[in-house]
C-alpha cells in the first residue's frame, strides 16, 4: 500500500535519510525503532508530507503522492499522531474531535473516542486543548483524535514520550487494545519492548539508513547482542 | 412585564438584521429591556424587579435592579442606521444588595453612505454588596458605504463588599475605529473578571485601556483580553492595575497577528501594598506553524485551518 523509493533528505550537510528504500504492505502492524537521531521521526514525517524528501517518490496505493500537500494526503487515508501534540486556544477537545471525524460527532460518539484511550469522557469533553490540559492528557486527545479518521495508513510518532513512569503502563495497554481496533495499515515509532512484540514487522533504523527489517525476535536478538559485543568492547578498552 | 412604545418607529429587517448580531432575538424580550435606535429609544419593557427610566439631564436610561433579584435578565440594545449620526448615551445601572441580574447591551451600525457614524456609550455600574452582574457587550458594524463606523464605549463598574462583576466584550466584525474604556474600583472581597475579544482587519483601529483599582483587602480582578488583527490594522493594549490592599489580580493580553497588522501591548501593574500579587502575561504572534499543521493532518486546507485556530481562539 505504501512504498518509498530512494529517499534521500540532508540538512545542515547532515544525511538525515540517506536513500531509503520501503514497501509497507496492507493491514500490517509496523513497528519503527532505533537510536535517537536515526531519522524515524523524519521518515514518518515524509510519509505524511509534513517534510518532503530532497529526491525520491513517495506511492500510496498506486499513487505518486511525493508533491502532495499534508491535507491532500490526509483526504487520501493518512492521518498522524505527533510526538509533541499541539495546544489550542479556545479550541475545544469536542471541536477537535468533530475536525478530526470529517463530519458532525455527537457528544456522545466523541466521549465513546475519550473512554477508549482512557480518558473520563465527561470531564475532558468541553475543555479547551490548552496548557490546562497535562501532557498525558494531551497525548490521549491526540491518539483518540487519529483513531477517529479510520484512516487507512495510521502513523503514530512516539506514543510513549515524554509520559510519566506512573501513566505510562496504563497509556501502553491503551495503545495495545486500540491497535486491536484500528482498522489498515499502523506504523509506530516505538522503543518500548511491549509494542515490539505486538509488531507484524520491525524497521530498526541507524544514521538514516534501514539497517535490518524483521520480527521482533530477530530485531530484539540482534540488538541485544550488539549491545553485548559493545559491553565487551568497553571492557577490552577498560584493560 | 410592562411594555411600552416609546416611539413610532418600527424594526424593519435591517434593523432586526444588525440587532440579531448583538443579542439573541428570541431572548431579547424575556425580561426588561429597552431598544434604542438612531438616538432614540423605541421600545421598553420593565419588570418587578427591574426599573428603567428615562434620564431628565442628558441622554441614556437609569436602570434599577431591586436588592435579593434572584435571578433577571435586562437587554439594552442599541442600533444606528441614520448615515452621519454621533449618538452619546449614558446609562447607569444600580444593582441592589444580592441582587443577581444578567444584562447584554451592544451596538450595531448599519452605514451604507460616506458620512461617519458614531455611538459613545457611557455605561456605570454601581453594584451594592454581594451583587452578582454578568454583563455581555456586543460591538458590530455593517454596510457598504464609506462612512466610518466608529464605536467608543466606556464602561465603569463600581464594585461594593462581596459584590462580583464578569463581562464579555466582543467586537468581531466591522467597526472601523474603536477606543474602549473600562475602569474597575473594588471594595474588600469583591471580584472583577473581564474578558475582551477583538478583530480588526483592512484599515481598522482598535484601542482599549483597561484602569482597575484594588482597594479592598481580598479583592481580586482577572483581565483576559484576545485579539486578532488582520491587514493593515492597528491595535493598541493598554491595561493599568493598581493593587493598594491585600489583592490579587491576573491580566493576559494575548494576539493573533496577521499580514500587515501591528500590535502593541502595554501592561502595567503597580502595587502599593506588600500583600498585592499582581500578575500580567502578554503575547503577541502570528498562528503557530504547527497548529495549521495538526489541522491540515486532520484534513483541513491551510486557509481553513487558520480559520479554525482564528475561530476558536475569540470564542
Amino acid at each position: 500500500m505504501l512504498e518509498l523509493k530512494n529517499i534521500c533528505f540532508t540538512r545542515d550537510n547532515k544525511k538525515i535519510l540517506d536513500n531509503i528504500n520501503l514497501k509497507i504492505d496492507n493491514n500490517k502492524l509496523i513497528v519503527i525503532t532505533g537510536p535517537n537521531g536515526s531519522g524515524k521521526s523524519t521518515l514518518v514525517k515524509m510519509i505524511m508530507g509534513i517534510e518532503k524528501p530532497d529526491s525520491g517518490e513517495i506511492i500510496f496505493e498506486g499513487k505518486d503522492i511525493t508533491n502532495l500537500e499534508i491535507n491532500e494526503r490526509a483526504k487520501l487515508g493518512i492521518s498522524f499522531a505527533f510526538q509533541q501534540p499541539v495546544r489550542f486556544k479556545g479550541i475545544t477537545v469536542y471541536d477537535l474531535l468533530k475536525i478530526a471525524a470529517g463530519k458532525h460527532i455527537t457528544k456522545k460518539e466523541a466521549c465513546d473516542a475519550l473512554s477508549q484511550v482512557g480518558l473520563c469522557a465527561k470531564e475532558y469533553v468541553d475543555r479547551e486543548v490548552s496548557s490546562s490540559l497535562s501532557g498525558g492528557e494531551l497525548k490521549r486527545i491526540e491518539i483518540a483524535s487519529v483513531v477517529l479518521r479510520e484512516a487507512k495508513l495510521t502513523i503514530f510518532d512516539e506514543p510513549e514520550a515524554g509520559i510519566d513512569l506512573w501513566s505510562f503502563n496504563n497509556l501502553i495497554e491503551v495503545f495495545e487494545n486500540l491497535i486491536k481496533t484500528v482498522k489498515g495499515t499502523t506504523v509506530i515509532i516505538s522503543h518500548q519492548e511491549r509494542i515490539l512484540n505486538i509488531a507484524d514487522e520491525i524497521i530498526l533504523m541507524k544514521r538514516g539508513k534501514i539497517e535490518k527489517i524483521g520480527s521482533s525476535e530477530e530485531i530484539l536478538e540482534k540488538t541485544i547482542k550488539e549491545n553485548i559485543r559493545c559491553c565487551k568492547k568497553l571492557k577490552e578498552g577498560e584493560k | 412585564m410592562a411594555e411600552t412604545k416609546l416611539h413610532d418607529d418600527l424594526l424593519n429587517n435591517v434593523d432586526e438584521g444588525i440587532l440579531g448580531e448583538i443579542t439573541k432575538l428570541d431572548e431579547l424580550k424575556k425580561g426588561a429591556f429597552n431598544i434604542r435606535k438612531n438616538g432614540k429609544g423605541i421600545e421598553r419593557a420593565v419588570t418587578e424587579n427591574v426599573n428603567i427610566v428615562t434620564k431628565t439631564d442628558k441622554p441614556g436610561i437609569d436602570i434599577y435592579v431591586k436588592e435579593n433579584t434572584k435571578f433577571d435578565i435586562v437587554h439594552i440594545p442599541v442600533i444606528i442606521t441614520q448615515s452621519g449620526l454621533t449618538d452619546v448615551v449614558y446609562n447607569d445601572f444600580y444593582i441592589g444588595k444580592n441582587a443577581k441580574v444578567y444584562i447584554v447591551a451592544g451596538c450595531g451600525i448599519h452605514n451604507d453612505h460616506h458620512k461617519d457614524s458614531r455611538h459613545d456609550g457611557i455605561h456605570r455600574f454601581f453594584l451594592e454588596e454581594g451583587a452578582n452582574v454578568t454583563y455581555v457587550e456586543k460591538h458590530y458594524g455593517e454596510g457598504e458605504g464609506t462612512g466610518k463606523k466608529i464605536l467608543n464605549p466606556v464602561t465603569e463598574v463600581y464594585l461594593k463588599k462581596g459584590s462580583h462583576m464578569e463581562m464579555e466584550s466582543v467586537q468581531i466584525k466591522g467597526v472601523d475605529s474603536t477606543i474602549r474604556e473600562t475602569k474597575g474600583v473594588l471594595e474588600e472581597d469583591a471580584n472583577f473578571v473581564v474578558t475582551e475579544k477583538i478583530m480588526t482587519h483592512g484599515e481598522q483601529f482598535a484601542k482599549t485601556i483597561f484602569n482597575v483599582e484594588l482597594n479592598g483587602s481580598n479583592s481580586s480582578a482577572h483581565v483576559t483580553s484576545r485579539s486578532v488583527a488582520q491587514g493593515n490594522s492597528k491595535q493598541y493594549f493598554i491595561s493599568k492595575i493598581y493593587g493598594n490592599a491585600k489583592c490579587f489580580s491576573h491580566s493576559e493580553c494575548d494576539a493573533i497577528i496577521q499580514d500587515n497588522a501591528i500590535v502593541t501591548a502595554t501592561p502595567e501593574v503597580t502595587a502599593n501594598h506588600v500583600d498585592a500579587n499582581l500578575i500580567h502575561e502578554a503575547a503577541i504572534g502570528k498562528i503557530a506553524g504547527e497548529q495549521i499543521t495538526k489541522l491540515m493532518t486532520l484534513g483541513l486546507t491551510e486557509e481553513q485551518a487558520e480559520q479554525e485556530i482564528i475561530n476558536g481562539f475569540l470564542r
